[in-house]
């Protein structure tokens, strides 16, 4: 039964590897190695920082991008992207230049326009639902982020200025926009939720 | 509802213990950090504020461990200033768990300090400090050294050259008010605030509830730092939350 934390040199693997013992998980592999991965039963790509960046990162392992999509784009594993890990999915991120991300989830990744709010959007801010999905309970959750996504698999939004994606997903992969991992109770529980769903 | 206004504590820290913290009865270690964040954490706190007031270089592996156990207990923002020098400082500080670093007095000599950070490690967990005080109506002098040194630095044009360079965050401290309970510089806060798109923290003077309301209100700003009234166990997290709800501030339901 092990989640796999992908390290690729982005941000806060500590912080996400604290909240997944804390909901429960027992054996975490923070791991660079796509051998790892591929017997991984769980997937978690964290990030924070710039998508570009964390992209190149993702990238600059061999063979990473290649096994994450065979263990979990075509064998199913539960994946759980956090913050930047969450945007990675999408097709392309507008962060100093335009990237290619993953490309899992048809949508793209752009600055959060300010007029009247506060960029970048951080604090704690509303998780509402637009479908149902078994991760994704209403609630409050911490935010800390200046891009957000738009495009296909919206599962729950925030309100910043309008609309922003919170969660987005299909099938047996979700991403939050928010970190879990500094969301007190209502962060745990979702991991919780990761750790036991069978999608 | 929208994005919530944040009530901050912070916690002085010196050779890895608080000197000035949280009266909490029933820490075994009122002294701890790690025990007071636990009692923040589970008060609720939006986020938490550490200050290493450590003056030698040689404690800062001490924080460092202070943060690294902090960080495996608490599922809240953290955030860690003092001392930090340059991209290694706020690196060390980021991995060992701290979601932000404030930076101070290295951005008063060298304000491109917090440009090197925000690329590096990104814009979001850059909070830039800035100590002023009062030197004439509607103007403001960076002070360093616990506000006992003047800079020549105007406070309002320094604090806008931060946030351009990539500040995520500012923090925004009256060395007029600090300590006195007298409540926020609101003109120094407002006009900041008024002037930036990240959010502005509000910190020093706040001596009741009605000075953290007033600091989002009058002060425009999008959070309130405060330490001697949860210290002295005057008024809770959730009467901070209950205040400022009272006076029509969206803030968490912490349940």
């Amino acid at each position: 039964m092990t989640v796999a934390l992908i390290d690729y040199g982005a941000g806060n693997l500590h912080s996400v590897h604290n909240a997944l013992k804390a909901a429960g998980a027992t054996s975490i592999a923070v791991t660079a190695d796509p051998d790892v991965l591929a017997r991984a039963e769980r997937v978690v790509l964290p990030g924070v920082g710039a998508f570009g960046a964390c992209a190149a990162g993702l990238r600059a392992i061999p063979g990473m991008v290649e096994a994450m999509e065979e263990r979990v784009v075509r064998r199913g594993a539960p994946f759980l992207g956090v913050c930047v890990g969450m945007q990675l999915l999408a097709t392309t991120g507008e962060e100093h230049g335009v990237h290619a991300g993953l490309g899992w989830l048809d949508g793209t990744v752009a600055q959060l326009s300010a007029h009247d709010v506060h960029v970048p959007h951080m604090g704690w801010n509303d998780v509402v639902p637009r479908v149902p999905h078994p991760l994704i309970a209403p609630g409050e959750a911490y935010f800390l982020h200046s891009f957000a996504y738009s495009g296909a698999g919206v599962l729950a939004t925030t309100d910043h200025g309008g609309p922003v994606a919170a969660a987005i997903g299909r099938d047996n992969i979700v991403g939050v926009q928010f970190h879990p991992e500094k969301s007190q109770r209502y962060g745990l529980a979702l991991l919780e939720r990761f750790l036991a769903w069978r999608p | 509802m929208t994005v919530r206004a944040r009530v901050i504590p912070c916690l002085d820290v010196a050779n890895g213990r608080v000197v000035k913290g949280v009266n909490f009865v029933d820490l075994k270690d009122a002294g701890d950090p790690v025990e007071q964040a636990r009692a923040y954490d589970a008060a609720g706190a939006d986020e938490l504020c550490f200050l290493d007031i450590t003056a030698s270089h040689e404690a800062r592996g001490t924080m460092l461990d202070v943060v690294r156990r902090t960080a495996e207990v608490c599922f809240m923002p953290l955030t860690v200033g003092g001392g930090v020098r340059g991209v290694d400082d706020a690196r060390a500080l980021l991995l060992a768990g701290a979601d932000k670093v404030a930076v101070n007095s290295a951005a008063v000599t060298r304000p491109e300090i917090v440009a090197e950070i925000a690329e590096r490690m990104g814009r979001q967990c850059v909070v830039a400090s800035v100590d002023a005080r009062r030197v004439a109506a509607g103007r403001w002098e960076v002070f360093t050294h616990g506000g006992r040194r003047p800079t020549g630095i105007d406070a309002v044009s320094h604090a806008l050259n931060l946030a351009r360079l990539g500040a995520g965050e500012l923090l925004l401290t009256s060395m007029d008010r600090d300590g006195t309970r007298d409540g926020y510089d609101l003109d120094l806060v407002r006009t900041i605030a008024d002037q930036v798109d990240v959010p502005v923290i509000a910190s020093g003077g706040v001596g009741h509830l009605d000075h953290l309301v007033a600091g989002i209100r009058d002060g425009h700003a999008s959070a309130v730092l405060a330490a001697s009234i949860f210290h002295f166990g005057e008024a809770s997290i959730g009467d901070a939350h209950a205040a400022l709800a009272a006076a029509g501030i969206p803030v968490r339901t912490v349940g």
